[in-house]
């Protein structure tokens, strides 16, 4: 079909997709009228769509060199080695609270032997990524927004530009990339941390024996459950780092915009990262 | 109407019916201006009137919704990101806050440019134009210093020594003297000038500061009510009967019942 030959029913000077645009506006008005929820309902949707422009613009100047190892280094190193504590707290607490309540409910049935077992598979498949993404990832998601957010309201973002540099490459991929590496890294720390942790407390509470704890483990576990939990934290890393990077780059107002951005990743980021939770379980689930 | 050549008539840059809103808010309505190869051109203008947006426009950090912006003879309105990047290294824009990279240290900022422009430059070429560039700015020996150290005049004199890193041929001063003390006001008028002299450049400067304007000006421009309202040399400008005009010059010396009329 020749692009200069008009289809029946269709002008020469508004082609197809301008109709469909001037469509879209009106029935955005009239259901924006009707309903203020509605309102923001698209406003989310329109958000979405601006974080995934900017992933896809990421991702296509990330793998293109020239390539930033020492600044993705020192992200890595401010991102991810200094959550390394509050991964640590969290993922021990959650291995103690999951081995009591589990060995708690199998004793009522004589088999707390096997908790190890239950244990091991709820934390390496479910409760160590997600925890690990919801307690690190407020940390660093709202880090990134603070500081892209700061850079932006002080024009240093556009000065970036000005000097003929790109901030997508500069700024988003390197952050982009450490937060999809730390992620799954402190996920793994989570694991062994949980494990210990868990084993530790029914030995004393239930006083059953590491070795058995750690033989129902090493049954029941496969490569499956703790690559699939790691692979989901990488897909939770990205989405804290590119809503971060977005909502930095998105602040107006001053400094009362950086605050505003920084709480707004924390709540996005979260919500984001649960239900992403829900779709990557079933993914692997049908694996 | 045909493109502007440098060569005809001595326009470098040319501003042709601008029209610009930030949501409901207009800030240009048909806003003409030519800047001459060689001159220094002080755009001057209540704070909020959208100044520093012309300024943006030329080198791509904003675009107008109608009008265009020659640069060079070259339409410079839609270009890409990337293709805005050769009219980036011939126009350079002194921000009003500086906006030195604070992670960087004062030698790095300045770099930054060169390494973006040339990445294969030796290291000592990359010393050598940093330490060059600071001599310039009055402020020799500070490249370990970190922004946050600096006093804002100081800022400021960094931000122009990043800004002339990779020898522009355009340099945008964005409220170069808002927020200094008088002494730190007077460094930069004359830097403004001696810029000119030593490097040749053209520069358009956006000010509010009227004994700034005065000092460092070949011809004024003033923008009022969303269009540039007059153009003229400093005298001109002085001599002018236009009551917006009047008005801005003499709000020192008048109590400001008298209110210029807001189109």
């Amino acid at each position: 079909m020749s692009a200069s030959t008009p289809q029946p029913g269709q002008q020469e000077d508004e082609p197809f997709h301008e109709i469909v645009q001037q469509e879209a506006v009106y029935v955005a008005k009239y259901v924006t009228v009707a309903n203020p929820f509605a309102v923001r309902f698209l406003r989310f949707i329109e958000g979405m769509g601006e974080v995934a422009v900017l992933f896809g613009r990421a991702v296509s100047r990330g793998v293109r060199p020239p390539y930033a190892p020492a600044e993705i280094a020192r992200q890595v190193e401010a991102l991810g080695v200094k959550s390394v504590s509050i991964a640590a707290l969290t993922a021990a607490v959650v291995g103690l609270v999951l081995s009591l309540q589990f060995a708690f409910f199998l004793a009522r049935f004589g088999v707390q032997h096997t908790v190890g077992k239950v244990v091991v598979l709820t934390l390496f498949r479910e409760l160590a990524p997600v925890l690990t993404a919801l307690t690190v990832g407020a940390r660093i998601g709202s880090g990134i927004a603070a500081e892209l957010g700061s850079m932006t309201v002080t024009e240093q973002v556009d000065a970036i530009r000005a000097l003929g540099a790109d901030p997508v490459r500069k700024l988003v991929v390197p952050r982009l990339v450490a937060c999809t590496l730390v992620l799954p890294a402190l996920t793994v720390l989570a694991d062994v941390l949980g494990l210990v942790a868990g084993s530790l407390v029914v030995w004393i509470q239930y006083e059953i024996p590491l070795r058995e704890f750690y033989r129902s483990v090493v049954e029941v576990a496969n490569l499956m459950d703790f690559g699939s939990g790691v692979a989901k934290s990488a897909v939770f890393g990205a989405i804290i780092g590119i809503v971060g990077c977005f909502q930095g780059f998105s602040v107006r107002g001053g400094t009362e915009g950086v605050g505003r951005a920084t709480t707004e990743t924390v709540a996005i980021a979260s919500v984001a990262v649960c239900l992403s939770d829900f779709f990557l379980t079933k993914l692997f689930m049908a694996l | 109407m045909s493109p502007a050549s440098p060569t005809s008539d001595g326009t470098l840059i040319r501003f042709e019916g601008l029209h610009k809103a930030f949501g409901p808010k207009k800030i240009y309505e048909g806003l003409d201006l030519e800047i001459r190869k060689g001159e220094t051109l002080t755009v001057i203008g209540g704070s909020g009137t959208g100044k520093s947006v012309l300024l943006k426009c030329l080198i791509g950090l904003q675009f107008p919704d109608a009008g265009r912006v020659m640069f060079d003879g070259q339409d410079v309105t839609g270009l890409s990101e990337d293709d805005f990047l050769p009219v980036r290294r011939r126009v350079a824009m002194v921000f009003q806050g500086a906006a030195l990279f604070d992670s960087l240290t004062v030698g790095e900022n300045i770099a930054y440019p060169l390494r973006e422009q040339d990445r294969a430059m030796p290291e000592e070429e990359v010393h050598r134009k940093v330490k060059r560039k600071l001599e310039l700015v009055n402020l020799p020996g500070i490249e370990d210093m970190r922004p946050s150290d600096l006093s804002g005049g100081m800022r400021k004199r960094v931000g122009l020594a990043r800004a002339i890193a990779t020898d522009p041929e355009v340099i945008l001063w964005d409220e170069p003297t808002t927020g200094l003390d008088p002494i730190s006001t007077r460094v930069i008028d004359d830097l403004i000038v001696s810029m000119k002299r030593q490097l040749g450049c053209t520069s358009i400067v956006v000010t509010h500061d009227m004994d700034s304007a005065f000092r460092v000006s070949d011809r004024m421009a003033m923008l009022h009510g969303r269009r540039i309202v007059q153009v003229g040399t400093v005298q001109q400008m002085q001599q002018s009967e236009r009551q917006e005009v009047r008005a801005f010059f003499d709000a020192r010396k008048t109590d400001l019942k008298q209110e210029v009329p807001r189109p």
